[in-house]
């Protein structure tokens, strides 16, 4: 096996910035359902990737347990990957960005993975603002248990066995803004372009970037009465601003109307325009962004695009001032102190 | 019970017939949050300085401030360090607890009490000395709210006096204690002064307690168990660490911080070679020590009873998918909150097999803080070398008490960072699997983020030796087989268990961790008072080497004596043993919460002993 970026693409195809090919970033066939939204949120993050020409041997890619976490293995198949164990992705990736920054983190959950087993270690990961980018594959069910409710699942909507749900939904885009996430999205897995902005707009981002991706369950919650359906997420989605995202490596130029858009500056020297769409919205303002999430929720529609980023906020491991070379691979003369200083230690305990 | 060597002093009045030099315990009793601790480590390290062997033992509750709390130190010239049972001279500082503590004392022993409780009203079987403590501090101490914290350093005086302890080591230790705070140290010097004065005034010496200065702690150290783990794990290169607060083991990852802050930042950045940080629970602290040691990083987390408890999955996943880590295991009385305070080795059999399936898990037993600074090294080394969460199975008496050490050697082995995978290795090999033996140790190659080589998706569902996703049977069962000829291999690895053979003993006696020093002197006992020579084997790891079953077959009875109801690592050598050996072992059991002291062990192998032999008489 050789590393991604050094095989020479056939002339004629087309490549990337570092010569490779759409086809370098995707991983094993998907086990699952046809149709699945989940699949078509693996493919925008092999175009993503390819667009934005990443390294697949620097990215690490881990989920938890459930149909959405079995996804790391259907793109990037030259990334190391952590199946983690059910909820527990984020603490897992936390310490695997300790042990090597240099790495670009890529976590896959579901909403169950998140929202219910696992909604202490979120919690605690989008307060840390770990640098990584958390993929919420949000289709408010188990899927892989056979469609029992998840804590995403909508006040009244339906099973197909005809149980409602009569506890209100988790809104992880509002939890994650409160809690310190810098960068907060939300998507469609049908919309392509909107996601592939975003997730682009994600790899630029240092710090954490949560996307909560709705992703209708073809299987068990795609049916009358469910309001993660693709019928209904379809009509009752209201972008908040048309999102173009334009990578540090390339030339800006934009079609928008001078006025009505505004580029946020991303870590790496990426921009991000937001044509907006719902009259002076603006992601940098979370009180706004608040009162949007919850006044659609009222309404029962799904605001989408950037709801929240910031990126000035020092991300987790900027706070811990650690050596720039990464902890992993440290050599044993700068980990074991010399004897003098073991000396000292000895000498003051006598 | 009464203790032989209690018994036999009635001394009442009058100066004491018969000195009993270097061979006591000093119970003070005290209200914690009252600021003992100082006073109590200055009266241990004054001895310590004068030659004599000590440990000093804090009993305390589970509360910062109001509630009872006893520090034991004692004084042998023997050199036993473990509990004594029985108190020899109490310190009755506390007025909630005074009268039982008096009442439970053995005839003959010593009151060094607060004047205005009169407890020598109680017993006419003891020795007391009243001491006006209010009185005394006042003058030394004029402002009132420091009295409290500054009142205790008088009862040093006063036993410096009585005891013979030169007031120039007292001095000395309360200097050392007490050096970066000068208004501190000139109260308590004071306050010492006047507890000593006091004594050679007024107090008349009516006891045979004696100390006198000794040779037998030169180049020794003073530390507790947790700093001594912190202080291995620092030497051993750990980069990551990963911890939750909980009683007993906090102060392990907290020391560890601070002496990493001294010693692990780099010379010419002056940025950090290390992490740590305080997670959510210890399900996190362990998931972020597996996920950095996924990547190649020295990670660790320390924990007590029921944070391994909430580690359970993770250790599962740790084992199957196989990624290093070390886990500090400082045992405490359980079950559920149990005792949070008091010490149990009560881990031993839940660690062992911890998680769901068929799991089994390597755990180094120190017995004291050299061996436990040496077993931090090894427990990174051996994680690393079997790719595997390894546990260091501390307990509270360890970790949290003090103790004599010989200083720390330093680790002149070059660290064993295991088989990972190089591109020379991987041109020899072919094709790598990540979850392939090529050698035979059940131990594969593998790879980490970042290194260029091949990667592979690591995960706790099935796999096959190529790490792909797998649920057929025959993958299971090569892959779950092939863990347990690693697991099998380790015994080769770990420290091998200490064994002392007595020639003609026909009884054994198999210790671990902090029962050790209680069984040193138990067999002391056994041979000098009832003639019974035994032999002793300490055990340092598990998986066990082949000395544990040549030990129980050269013997009639082996004796297991350990800190917990059920006998765990009892029942661990019994799983281990042919099973026509299981029958030769019997268990010695102590579990109220107090570290196992020698007369406990002596009294019960004897007495089992006794029934093996009506038995055969039968």
């Amino acid at each position: 096996m050789t590393t991604t970026s050094s095989s020479a693409p056939a002339p004629g195809r087309k490549v990337n910035r570092i010569g490779l090919e759409l086809a370098a970033y995707r991983g094993g066939k998907s086990t699952l359902c046809a149709g699945c939204g989940h699949n078509a949120i693996s493919e925008r993050i092999v175009e993503a990737c390819y667009e934005m020409g990443v390294e697949s041997e620097r990215v690490i890619k881990l989920s938890g347990i459930g149909c959405s976490s079995k996804s790391p293995a259907y793109f990037l198949g030259q990334a190391h990957g952590f199946n983690a164990v059910h909820g527990r992705m984020p603490s897992v990736a936390t310490g695997a960005t300790l042990a090597n920054h240099r790495m670009l983190a890529m976590g896959v959950s579901g909403d169950g993975d998140t929202g219910a087993i696992g909604i202490g270690q979120f919690v605690h990961l989008m307060r840390r603002n770990v640098p990584m980018i958390y993929i919420v594959e949000n289709n408010g069910c188990y899927g892989l248990t056979k469609g029992q409710l998840s804590p995403t699942a909508d006040l009244g909507s339906t099973l197909k066995n005809g149980v409602v749900n009569d506890l209100p939904p988790v809104d992880l885009c509002a939890l994650a803004m409160d809690l310190g996430a810098s960068f907060v999205a939300r998507s469609f897995s049908g919309d392509k372009k909107q996601m592939l902005s975003l997730l682009k707009a994600a790899i630029a981002h240092r710090g954490t970037a949560m996307l909560d991706i709705l992703s209708p369950c073809v299987t068990f919650n795609d049916h009358e009465g469910s309001t993660k359906s693709y019928s209904y997420v379809k009509d009752h989605e209201e972008p908040l601003e048309e999102i173009s995202f334009v990578p540090f490596f390339e030339e800006i130029s934009i079609d928008y109307e001078p006025g009505t858009v505004r580029a946020v500056t991303l870590h790496d020297g990426s921009k991000l325009l937001l044509k907006k769409l719902a009259g002076d919205y603006d992601p940098g303002n979370k009180a706004m962004a608040r009162r949007v999430i919850h006044e659609s929720a009222a309404r029962g529609e799904f605001p989408t695009g950037l709801i929240y980023v910031d990126p000035t906020r020092p991300d987790f491991l900027a706070l811990l001032n650690l050596v720039d070379q990464p902890l992993a691979e440290l050599p044993a003369g700068r980990t074991r102190p010399p004897r003098e200083a073991l000396d000292a230690i000895n000498d003051a305990l006598r | 019970m009464t203790s032989p060597s209690l018994a036999s002093r009635g001394v009442t009045s009058g100066p004491a017939a018969f000195p009993v030099v270097n061979d006591f315990s000093i119970q003070v009793a005290t209200v914690n949050g009252s600021g003992s601790q100082t006073a109590n480590l200055v009266l241990l390290r004054s001895l310590f300085q004068s030659g004599v062997p000590v440990s000093g033992k804090n009993l305390f509750p589970s509360n910062i401030a109001g509630l009872p709390t006893w520090f034991t130190i004692r004084a042998c010239r023997h050199g036993y360090v473990g509990r004594k049972k029985g108190t020899d001279i109490l310190v009755a500082m506390n007025p909630e607890t005074a009268h039982e503590d008096v009442l439970g004392l053995d005839p003959g022993a010593v009151v060094v009490y607060d004047e205005p409780l009169r407890l020598n009203a109680l017993r006419d079987d003891l020795v007391f000395y009243a001491v006006p403590f209010d009185k005394l501090v006042a003058p030394v101490c004029p402002d009132a709210k420091l009295r409290k914290l500054v009142r205790n350093m008088i009862y040093d005086g006063v036993l410096a006096k009585l005891l013979g302890i030169e007031l120039e080591e007292v001095d000395r230790a309360l200097d050392r204690q007490l050096a970066k705070k000068p208004k501190a140290l000139a109260l308590n010097q004071a306050a010492l002064r006047a507890g000593f004065d006091y004594a050679a005034a007024n107090l008349e010496k009516r006891d045979p307690f004696v100390a006198e200065r000794m040779q037998a702690t030169s180049g020794r150290i003073l530390v507790d168990g947790n700093a001594a783990a912190a202080i291995g794990a620092m030497m051993a290169g750990v980069t990551v660490v990963t911890w939750y607060p909980i009683t007993p083991s906090s102060s392990l990852c907290e020391t560890l911080a601070t002496y990493m802050r001294r010693y692990r930042m780099d010379p010419e950045t002056g940025k950090a070679t290390f992490a740590v940080v305080q997670a959510e629970d210890e399900l996190s602290a362990l998931g972020m020590a597996l996920g950095a040691g996924w990547m190649g990083a020295r990670s660790m987390t320390a924990t007590s009873g029921p944070g391994i408890s909430l580690m359970a999955e993770f250790t599962g996943l740790g084992y199957y998918a196989e990624v290093p880590a070390v886990i500090f295991d400082v045992q405490r009385v359980g079950p559920s909150t149990g005792l949070p305070t008091r010490t149990a080795q009560g881990d031993i059999l839940s660690t062992a097999f911890l998680s769901h399936g068929d799991t089994r898990h390597p755990m180094l037993l120190p017995s004291s803080p050299r061996e436990i600074y040496e077993m931090a090294i090894a427990a990174f080394d051996l994680a690393e070398r079997l790719q595997t969460p390894v546990f260091v199975m501390s307990d509270l008496d360890l970790g949290m008490n003090t103790w004599m050490s010989e200083p720390f050697p330093y680790p002149d082995a070059p660290m064993d960072r295991g088989k990972r995978l190089t591109p020379e290795t991987l041109a020899a090999l072919g094709e790598w699997g990540r979850y392939r033996d090529v050698d035979g140790d059940g131990i594969p190659y593998r790879t980490v983020a970042g290194d260029g080589l091949p990667p592979y998706f690591c995960r706790g569902s099935g796999h096959n030796d190529r790490a792909q996703y797998s649920e057929r049977p025959g993958d299971y069962v090569a892959n779950i087989d092939r863990i347990d000829r690693k697991f099998q291999h380790a015994r080769t690895l770990v420290p091998p268990p200490v064994v002392e053979r007595v020639e003609g003993a026909r009884v054994g006696v198999i210790g671990y961790g902090t029962s050790h020093w209680a069984i040193v002197e138990s067999r002391d006992q056994l041979r000098e008072e009832a003639g019974l020579d035994t032999s002793y084997l300490r055990l340092r790891a598990f998986p066990f080497g082949p000395e544990l079953e040549a030990f129980v077959a050269a013997h009639d009875r082996v004796y297991v004596v350990e800190q917990n109801r059920d006998g765990q690592m009892a029942s661990l050598v019994t799983l281990d043993l042919d099973a026509a050996l299981a029958p030769r072992v019997r268990r010695v059991l102590h579990y109220d919460g107090l570290p196992v002291d020698a007369r406990t062990i002596t009294d019960e192998i004897l007495r089992q002993e006794a029934a093996a032999h009506q038995e055969a008489r039968r």
